[in-house]
């Protein structure tokens, strides 16, 4: 297998104020379907095309934002042997045990010096309303709402981007298909990473606030289901940002908006195919309006400002 | 009932239903003064304090107004519907989204520290 270590961005845990609001917006809008109910109210949920138990926790806290984004690995001895490289690098790792979330097995977790927690668990039961494995049609029965068929990847606002960077590459075996220079000095405004083929699996823009969540991102098939997203957002006057639209950075196809307590969320199509040898592609400062938003080629206020 | 809304630092006015949030009211029809973020209490961009008018409030990220804000009648324009005529005054991140704005628009006068 060529594909070893960090598989993909797997279980994402999002901040809601209102539970029944978030149901609503997650399951009816978005599509994803609800897996379970816990005692302690968290909300487990997948797409339709992910063979995992879940992939989207929410919990009901009294702010929005981010608690984690968690990344499967390939085997529990990845786990094992990733563990005191971290600790090298310099981050402290703690413990969290089996079945804290219901069919997952134990996880690690650490902070970035962004102030983002990440996790890593190789250990995950197949969902009961997996995609189909033999002879498998294309779904099992038409997705609600727009279809999100799998959580995709997320952009996170924060200080010392270089250094998660440097975490996700040295340490993880990530790779940057894309990057945003400042205007001055050597660093970067904005990185793009990933483990896998897609152009970023997780993104970070340099911000003065730690740990700040700018979107969680869900995958559709085509820009069909683009305009079909964007349709559904006017019909339940569901809040949005900006879209359809196309990203010139990853060349994806996308609509923003926002989930009823103020966190971003984004459907997204297309996108280029990522490999570890091509060059990184680089954005001037001066023209990173039409590398956010290929069509208007502009930023607006929110992108920078408007985060949980 | 329709109520009106004064936004003090642009002495923009609009009338706002108690059907809908002071941000709605504002946005649809087309007016400008308050910042507009998320729509959802979560991120704090449209952080006003009323001056003067009653009102009722929906909940709000804690991270973005406290307890003492909330005390002081800081509340975000997107949780918040009027149960009078209201004044308010823009707080807080205005400046931000405003510098954020500057930045934007004016090539030739880039700084790192608008992008924060």
């Amino acid at each position: 297998m060529a594909f070893k270590g960090v598989l993909r961005p797997g279980l994402i845990q999002i901040r809601v104020l209102n539970m029944d609001e978030a149901i609503n917006h997650y399951q009816n809008i978005l599509g994803l379907n609800i897996v379970s109910t816990e005692a302690d109210g968290r909300v487990y949920l997948k797409g339709w095309d992910e063979f995992d138990h879940h992939s989207v926790v929410l919990r009901q806290a009294e702010s929005a934002g981010l608690d984690y984004v968690a990344f499967k690995v390939d085997s529990d001895d990845y786990l094992r042997e990733i563990e005191p490289k971290i600790v090298a690098w310099g981050l402290e790792v703690d413990h969290v045990p089996a079945g804290e979330q219901p069919g997952v097995g134990r996880r690690i977790g650490f902070t970035l010096p962004t102030g983002h927690r990440i996790e890593l668990y190789h250990q995950i039961d197949m969902a009961e309303d997996h995609p189909g494995i033999n002879n498998p049609d294309i779904y099992q029965r038409r997705p609600d709402g727009m279809g999100a068929s799998r959580f995709d990847h997320l952009l996170c606002y924060g200080p010392n981007i270089g250094k998660a960077r440097e975490f996700f590459c040295d340490v993880l075996d990530f790779y940057q298909p894309e990057k945003v220079d400042l205007p001055e000095g050597d660093g970067s405004l904005a990185i793009w990473l990933t483990a896998s083929n897609k152009a970023h699996d997780i993104a970070f823009v340099e911000h003065e606030e730690p740990g700040k969540l700018h979107h969680v991102a869900f995958l559709l098939q085509d820009w069909n289901e683009v305009g079909a997203a964007a349709d559904i957002i006017s019909i339940n006057d569901v809040s949005l940002d900006i879209g359809p639209t196309r990203h010139g950075i990853t060349r994806g196809q996308t609509i923003y908006f926002f989930d009823p307590s103020g966190n971003r969320n984004e459907v997204y199509a297309g996108g280029y195919t990522a490999y570890p040898d091509h060059p990184v592609r680089s954005w001037d400062f001066d023209h990173v309006g039409k590398g956010i938003f290929y069509y208007e080629r502009s930023l607006n206020d929110r992108f920078l400002t408007v985060l949980t | 009932m329709r109520y009106r809304v004064t936004i003090e630092n642009c002495s923009e006015t609009y009338p706002c239903s108690e059907q809908q949030t002071l941000l709605q009211g504002m946005e649809q029809l087309g007016k400008r003064g308050i910042p507009v973020g998320c729509r959802g209490g979560g991120c704090g961009v449209c952080r006003v304090q009323v001056t003067s008018g009653t009102f009722s409030k929906a909940k709000m990220s804690r991270s973005v107004i406290s307890e003492a804000d909330e005390s002081k009648r800081i509340v975000l324009a997107c949780r918040c519907t009027p149960t009078s005529d209201l004044s308010i005054s823009v707080v807080g991140k205005m400046q931000k989204a405003l510098s954020a704005q500057r930045l934007i628009e004016t090539e030739d006068d880039v700084s790192v520290a608008a992008v924060g």
